[in-house]
């Protein structure tokens, strides 16, 4: 489940970092920016072609 | 100064985790929740697949849940642990491979881990006394406090005034007339709540948010057992389960193949790690092979695979055959008739 890998990824990122998840799952682009207004993180910018979906945020303080 | 108390709730994203978190925020509590992956998941998987979906919003349910109440969500992958859970439980199965009672045991058992990992002083769930056969029944509740190890310190908020006193309530962490008293397998307590709270939107998952809970799923699974000789699983095998026509020919193999053309994309992705079959004459499905077969086997598999492409009817249907290494060729097959293909066949 991506929005997980995500999760655990930034669990060892400091505030500040940027992380870019490049998923097959056209679900993250609703999950992942969910995960992170939840738990503080702000997402940059998504996108996505054919069979990607491609999610950017930032690491936040919390 | 007073410590302020926090609970970990779990959090599935239907109504009644919600409601469990609300009732307990309200008493001044901080709540987090917790929310385990097994793999068996309802929740999104097939309406990303299916193009008919592709333009339906889609939400994780506990993501969505817990933003609407203002909590932190923390999600644990617990697939291979959940393994045990699934191949032999000590309780057993529910109607289906549904093994309710050691799937709470076993969830309320890493909350714990969690709750004393983080400092956090109880553990609070949705469940209501006599709402689910196997793991909400007064004589199985207990079970659950205790093969978990949390004891008293897990509150089921909406049922908490049926059941004994708990921790939380003793040491005053939380008022006990401002729990509830549900009990039963009607909706209209949690309805009435949830209007009360302002609740217009909730997760409701027709036929529960498990898939072992579900008869084509589960004999599909049981068949996926018996055809290996073992009960064990991957992650695949729980994905490929849910996606498809499943067609077992013979008790060494099987076919899957695709209903529409999400699924076909989705089966796609197998192509390195299964046989594949297309149809190339006609439209018609893409379908994986699972286990191995002889050259007369491939050809019955063709004609199968035919039978459900537009030239079901025609004399003739070119489907390409690849193996893993992506090496194709063409075959020429007549399509199974319907007559020919026993229904025992179909998973």
């Amino acid at each position: 489940m991506p929005v997980i890998r995500v999760q655990d990824r930034v669990a060892e990122m400091q505030a500040g970092d940027e992380l870019e998840a490049v998923c097959s799952d056209p679900g993250v682009l609703n999950d992942i920016p969910a995960w992170c207004r939840i738990n503080g993180h702000e997402v940059i910018a998504t996108r996505s072609d054919d069979d990607l979906y491609y999610v950017r945020l930032r690491v936040g303080d919390n | 100064m007073s410590i302020q108390r926090k609970a970990v709730a779990l959090v599935s994203g239907g109504l009644d985790s919600m409601l469990a978190v609300r009732v307990i925020q309200e008493q001044g509590i901080h709540v987090e929740g917790i929310n385990f992956f097994t793999g068996f998941c309802v929740e999104g998987h097939t309406h990303a697949i299916r193009k008919k979906d592709r333009d339906k919003p889609k939400r994780n349910n506990a993501l969505w849940a817990a933003e609407q109440l203002g909590i932190k969500l923390h999600i644990v992958d617990i697939i291979e642990e959940y393994k045990a859970v699934v191949i032999n439980p000590k309780h057993g199965y529910g109607a289906n491979l549904n093994p309710c009672l050691d799937c709470k045991v076993f969830m309320v058992r890493k909350a714990r881990e969690w709750m004393e990992a983080h400092g956090f002083d109880f553990i609070i769930t949705g469940e209501v006394v006599g709402q689910r056969p196997m793991s909400q029944r007064k004589d199985t509740m207990p079970v659950v406090q205790i093969e978990s190890g949390v004891d008293d310190r897990l509150l089921r908020p909406l049922s908490a005034r049926n059941l004994p006193e708990t921790l939380p309530e003793r040491e005053g962490w939380v008022e006990r007339e401002k729990l509830h008293d549900f009990s039963g397998r009607s909706r209209k307590p949690q309805l009435a709540l949830a209007k009360s709270f302002g609740f217009q939107d909730w997760a409701t998952p027709a036929g529960g948010c498990c898939f072992l809970t579900d008869a084509h799923y589960s004999s599909r699974l049981a068949d996926l057992w018996q055809s290996r000789g073992s009960r064990d699983y991957e992650m695949d095998d729980i994905m490929l389960l849910k996606v498809g026509r499943h067609i077992r020919p013979a008790k060494h193999f099987k076919l899957i193949l695709a209903r529409e053309e999400g699924e076909g994309k989705f089966l796609q992705g197998y192509r390195r790690q299964y046989p594949t079959l297309k149809v190339t004459s006609h439209g018609g499905p893409f379908a994986l092979i699972d286990g191995e077969i002889s050259e007369e086997e491939l050809r019955e598999a063709a004609a199968i695979v035919a039978r459900y492409s537009q030239g079901k009817s025609a004399d003739e249907v070119t489907l390409e055959f690849a193996d893993t290494d992506g090496q194709a060729r063409d075959l020429h097959v007549k399509p199974m008739s319907p007559e020919e293909m026993p229904t025992e066949w179909i998973l």
